[in-house]
């Protein structure tokens, strides 16, 4: 059965500053919506008090996966539920391979059962090159990136890719994605958008978040909705991303009564 | 102890490691009265048969240890007892300890170290002597074709008197400190080695298989002499606790880098927690030598220890990559010391520490640059990595130039692990525990990407085991 994230009248405030004010939105496995705001109307402080920063703080509100009270969650823990957040600014761990790391992060998101008889609790190493391997192949990942730091010197087209191929590697129900467009060319952007097309099933619930609708032209969005003041003003079809690219968010905002 | 396999070291005539922990199990042959005079010194002299020109460099040591006032820098000495050490034990022939009398909680941390059977029980100075034993003959079997020697300073004290005579203490006096002093009256073991012209050893040399009554002792003396153009990598220490009841140890390291030859020289220690380490290592760089310390400290209470380089003529070069982990009770005075002798020579300096649960550790840099010595390039990279509010760093960096043209750099970062880079790891599902543990190992991943492989993998996992509760 399909599991929903579901996210009810949600506050979130940073360093005192309330940023979401009574947010509310459902995402199913296998469903792509996009969340489209303009800079600095708290998509990402959205986005990493779903994954649980200590920075941003969560005041009220609800939010279940899978049954499951996700507040109550280490950030780890949400990763294990299923859940994965794309950064839109991913941090640098110098002298970490990204092959190290994600061996790990994989082990532990699957969890020592699913690991086999291997008595460190890891995924045996063979099986995880292979899995690496065609992973980085299917989205079209150079073989030196396994052993480069992770994030560190990364171009930012290489950021993204790392983050999408974490994402395939980790095998969430409900991915975010944070301005995974941001900062790239077009060629850098189509190269995201077909390699997340490729992740894309029925067991994959997508979040995309963005200010600007290149991605959606590589990953359609069944739905789309507006953040504003900290809330969602408008959700709708497809028809949204076009009325915004037309005319903006100021007619939204007037519509709502919202100063800029 | 399997019977057949100790009945088998008895024939070998394969001694017993009193140092590696649980000294009250063992029958030292000999052990000299507590504290330290002349009369203790010549004992020893007359129990190791040395020639008398050792035994007046001895003495003489010994009298300038006493006419040196206490080390008054570095870290606190003040609770080292002097009268309290026993200086010198000549370790039993063979021993009861057998695997079951090695403690509990000693056993799983070999345990978690993940350290291969018969290296433990060397480690837990049971059994194993006897493959090691084994390897070292190989080795040396196959040295002895290149013309390489490879001993315990003791005997070589008496195969190449010559060549030891010629070398030893040149590169470190014993009036330079009082802890090279001390050494040169006690010494004890350590490793000479000797590669001749043009030679390239092509495996580490690994003290580990250097089994001997008087390895790895409290007060080792080493030797290296890299003839012109040889190679060499030397190899010391072990990642595992080294359990002692010696409470000072202080070893002399001295190597000399002939023109356009090439050493490295690695150490890995974790003394148990009772240990003072005051080491003394130097080297002397000739025409185009290079030569490279890699010294990884953790645990002890306190280390004092420097490598240094002596770049003597153009083209030499020196590298010092040093580690320090610092944990509760434990001071790391730890660093480097390089001296342009010559114009046209250079050094990097590669310093990292991490300090934990109120942990100490101290940089303490020395670069020099003589007067005439033109074109002289130095970079130090000092790099502080702090856990906890408790926990202290702090650097000492002296720079002497007596040369305008130099170029010196000197970078200094004190960081703490990032809240972000915590949260991006935790996101993908890392507890927090192994996402510290992994930003520290990517912390000190340039010293360990230098280690031999088997060194690498025990090196992380002892940063594994360091970490634990250390959060939450
Ligand atoms: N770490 C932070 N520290 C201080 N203020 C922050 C932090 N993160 C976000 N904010 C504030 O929250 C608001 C929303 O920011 P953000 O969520 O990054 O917007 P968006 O992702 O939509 O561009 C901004 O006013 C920003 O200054
Ligand atoms: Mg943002």
């Amino acid at each position: 059965m399909a599991n929903e994230l579901t996210i009810k009248d949600l506050h979130i405030s940073v360093q005192g500053n309330p940023i979401i004010k009574g947010l509310n939105l459902s995402v199913q496995q296998g469903e792509i919506h996009a969340l489209m705001g303009p800079n600095g109307s708290g998509k990402s402080t959205l986005a990493k008090g779903l994954m649980g920063h200590p920075l941003y703080e969560v005041d009220s509100g609800e939010v279940i996966f899978d049954g499951v009270d996700v507040l109550e969650l280490e950030p780890n823990e949400r990763a294990k539920l299923g859940l994965f957040l794309a950064f839109q600014y991913p941090t640098a761990i110098p002298g970490v391979s990204l092959a190290n790391f994600l061996r790990l992060a994989v082990s532990a998101v699957r969890g020592k059962e699913a690991n086999g008889s291997e008595k460190d609790g890891l995924i045996p190493m063979r099986e995880f090159r292979r899995e690496l391997r065609e992973k980085m192949q299917q989205l079209g990942v150079d073989d030196s990136f396994a052993r480069r730091y992770l994030n560190d010197g990364f171009s930012g087209g290489e950021l993204k890719r790392a983050e999408i191929l974490q994402l395939a590697m980790l095998e969430p129900k409900i991915a975010i994605l944070d301005e995974t467009d941001s900062g790239l060319d077009i060629d850098a952007v189509r190269i995201v958008g077909e390699s997340v097309s490729q992740l894309i099933g029925p067991d994959l619930g997508v979040l995309i978040i963005t200010h600007y609708p290149r991605l959606l032209d590589y990953i359609r969005p069944q739905f789309v909705h507006i953040l504003l003041d900290g809330r969602v003003v408008e959700s709708g079809g497809w028809e949204l991303t076009q009325v915004l690219e037309a005319e903006g968010y100021d007619p939204i905002r007037e519509k709502h009564g919202i100063d800029e | 102890m399997e019977t057949s396999e100790k009945n088998a070291m008895e024939e070998l005539g394969i001694s017993k490691d009193y140092q590696y922990g649980f000294h009250d199990d063992i029958k030292p042959t000999f052990k000299s009265r507590k504290g330290l005079d002349e009369s203790v010194i010549n004992q020893m002299c007359d129990i190791k048969g040395e020639p008398d020109w050792m035994r007046q460099y001895r003495l003489e040591a010994y009298k300038i240890f006493r006419q040196k006032p206490m080390t008054r820098w570095g870290g606190d000495l003040s609770q080292l007892d002097f009268d309290d050490i026993y200086y010198y034990v000549k370790a039993s022939d063979r021993s009861e300890r057998s695997w079951d009398d090695v403690p509990d909680d000693i056993k799983k941390t070999f345990d978690r170290l993940g350290i291969p059977e018969a290296e433990r029980k060397f480690l837990a100075g049971v059994g194993a002597q006897y493959d090691s034993e084994v390897v070292y003959h190989n080795i040396v079997e196959e040295l002895d074709k290149i013309g390489v020697v490879f001993l315990d300073t003791d005997t070589a004290i008496k195969e190449y008197p010559d060549l030891v005579k010629k070398y030893f203490g040149t590169i470190i006096p014993s009036a330079d400190n009082q802890f090279a002093a001390l050494n040169s009256a006690v010494w004890s073991g350590g490793s000479f080695v000797y590669v001749p012209p043009g030679v390239k050893v092509e495996y580490p040399l690994q003290a580990y298989f250097r089994i001997n009554s008087e390895n790895m002792g409290q007060f080792e003396r080493t030797l290296i002499i890299a003839d012109e153009g040889s190679q060499v990598h030397y190899v010391e220490g072990c990642t595992a606790p080294t359990f002692s009841s010696e409470s000072l140890h202080s070893a002399v390291v001295e190597i000399v880098c002939m023109k356009g030859s090439r050493v490295r020289y690695t150490t890995i220690q974790n003394w148990a927690n009772n240990v003072y380490n005051l080491v003394t290592k130097r080297a002397f760089a000739y025409e185009d030598a290079q030569m490279e310390w890699v010294d990884g400290n953790l645990g002890s209470k306190l280390t004092m220890k420097y490598p240094s380089v002596y770049m003597m003529e153009p083209g030499a070069r020196g590298d010092i990559l040093s580690i320090a982990f610092a944990s509760k009770g434990q001071h790391q005075d730890a660093g480097a010391k390089v001296y342009h002798c010559a114009p046209h020579t250079t050094s990097q300096i590669t310093s990292k520490s991490i300090s934990k649960d109120g942990g100490r550790s101290s940089y303490r840099g020395w670069v020099d640059v003589a007067k005439g010595a033109k074109g002289c390039k130095s970079h130090v990279v000092c790099d502080a990595l702090i856990l906890d509010k408790h926990s202290r760093s702090d650097t000492y960096p002296v720079i002497e130039i007596g040369e305008n043209d130099t170029n010196i750099e000197h970078e200094a970062r004190v960081s703490k692990i990032g809240e972000e880079q915590l949260f991006y790891l935790m996101s993908r599902g890392l507890s927090e525990e192994e996402a510290s543990t992994m930003i520290v190992n990517g912390f000190i991943e340039p010293l360990v990407k230098e280690l031999p492989m088997e060194y690498a993998v025990e090196m992380n996992r002892l940063i594994q085991l360091q970490m634990e509760g250390s959060v939450g």
